[in-house]
């Protein structure tokens, strides 16, 4: 068994990079987590980041995980990327298991797993993903050059996607299940200011067409109930995340959601020790900023809890 | 003690689809954050196997391969041996799922 360590951080992004450079510079030696594949979080999928304070003409979401990253390594976080696939969190002494198998111990333990993109949960979203159906317009938006595409969601993410897409495609759709959109009042002017961007207004997606590619996508009139096919070769689901809570599921209390319960406008969950913080706890702002705000917040209760329990 | 090499549009035939030995070919480009996690990973499988050629094309700069293997999702890591795909992954995955996936290719 390796030596026990003052604090350990599950999950990187915003919220696990800035608890790693605050529980650095408290030279609490923190082990960071950061995941196999989802290092940096779900920034990592985004273009420019505008609304990050500090940086007037915004930054690219990678650059600004790197970032966070270099600036907690600089002060001595150790980052290993990998997941953790279990966790031992009862008594004074934290257990954590690594993808590789490996345990590592210590004394409090910072949860920041982030969240994950929400599936619509069709029957063949799953073999037409990666063939037009997708979750990352930064990634795969090239690939649909003069298409006729969709985006589906209606919040800041969806529209965000939405006018990102118009640079490649010939027209992009956007279905949402309402009339009308639950996007920030300056995402939304853009969209309407977007020649390229129709809407599907009170539209649901209830099925996905194509063989080996999406061809189009089945909506169903949410206030008539009827149904209509939209040809369409790409489709980019933006309908919002769930908290990647499974690690900690009965064992440290979530709501009804699977979002992890902190105590009042502390990060301390029901276990002694346990903190958390990110896009894990928060159903309501889930931004870089109030993410990177938690994480700060998650370190410095880490630290006093880890001052007073060595008393 | 291998490297990941470099492969373009005009390179493609020669050394993916004429190897003598199967090629993973990785699919992506700058813009794509999934593409970055999953870099480091192929760059250790590389370097512990030498069963495979792991090959990178940059879409962006190499259009012609990318669209004519119809590719509309990176990270997507085609193998191809004998000039054929025998495996097609999408989407970054943790080192030990690939791992999984490429098992019949390693050696």
């Amino acid at each position: 068994m390796s030596e026990i360590r003052n604090v350990i951080i599950i999950g990187s992004g915003p919220a696990g990079y800035t608890a790693a450079v605050y529980a650095a510079r408290a030279q609490l030696n923190p082990l960071v987590f950061e995941g196999s594949v989802t290092a940096g979080g779900a920034l990592m999928n985004t273009t420019e980041v505008e609304n990050f304070p500090g940086f007037t003409d915004g930054i690219m979401g990678p650059q600004l995980m790197e970032q966070m990253r270099a600036q907690a390594v600089r002060f001595g976080a150790e980052i290993v990327t990998d997941d953790v696939v279990s966790v031992d969190l009862d008594g004074p002494i934290k257990s954590v298991t690594d993808g590789a198998g490996v345990t590592h111990q210590a004394r409090s333990i910072i949860l920041a797993m982030g969240s994950a993109y929400r599936e619509l949960g069709l029957e063949n979203e799953k073999r037409l993903s990666g063939h037009g159906v997708s979750w990352c317009a930064t990634c795969d938006g090239f690939f649909f050059r003069d298409h006729d595409i969709a985006v589906v969601g209606g919040g800041d993410s969806a529209i965000e996607e939405a006018t990102f897409l118009t640079r490649f495609a010939k027209s992009v759709t956007l279905i949402h299940r309402r009339d009308s959109l639950r996007a920030s009042k300056i995402m939304q002017e853009r969209a309407f200011n977007d020649p390229k961007l129709h809407f599907a207004w009170n539209s649901e997606v209830v099925d996905l067409v194509g063989d080996a590619k999406l061809s189009g996508v089945v909506l169903r009139d949410t206030v008539t109930g009827e149904s209509r096919e939209l040809a369409v070769t790409g489709l980019f689901i933006a309908i919002g995340h769930d908290p990647r809570s499974e690690l900690v599921k009965g064992v440290v209390d979530l709501d009804g959601e699977g979002y992890v319960l902190v105590q009042g406008r502390t990060t301390a969950t029901n276990i002694d020790g346990v903190f958390a913080c990110g896009d894990l706890v928060d159903h309501t702002y889930r931004q870089a900023i109030t993410a990177a705000g938690s994480g700060c917040a998650a370190a410095l209760d880490a630290e006093r809890f880890l001052a007073h329990a060595g008393e | 003690m291998g490297a990941t090499k470099q492969v373009t549009d005009a390179s493609f035939a020669d050394d993916v689809l004429m190897s003598d030995k199967p090629v993973l070919v990785d699919f992506w480009a700058e813009w794509c954050g999934p593409c970055k996690m999953v870099a480091p990973i192929l760059e250790e499988i590389a370097k512990d196997h030498d069963g495979i050629v792991i090959a990178k094309l940059n879409v962006d700069e190499n259009p012609q391969t990318a669209a004519s293997y119809g590719i509309t999702s990176i990270p997507t890591m085609n193998v191809y041996q004998g000039g054929q795909i025998v495996k097609t992954i999408i989407g970054a995955k943790p080192k030990a799922a690939l791992l999984a996936d490429l098992a019949p290719y390693l050696s």
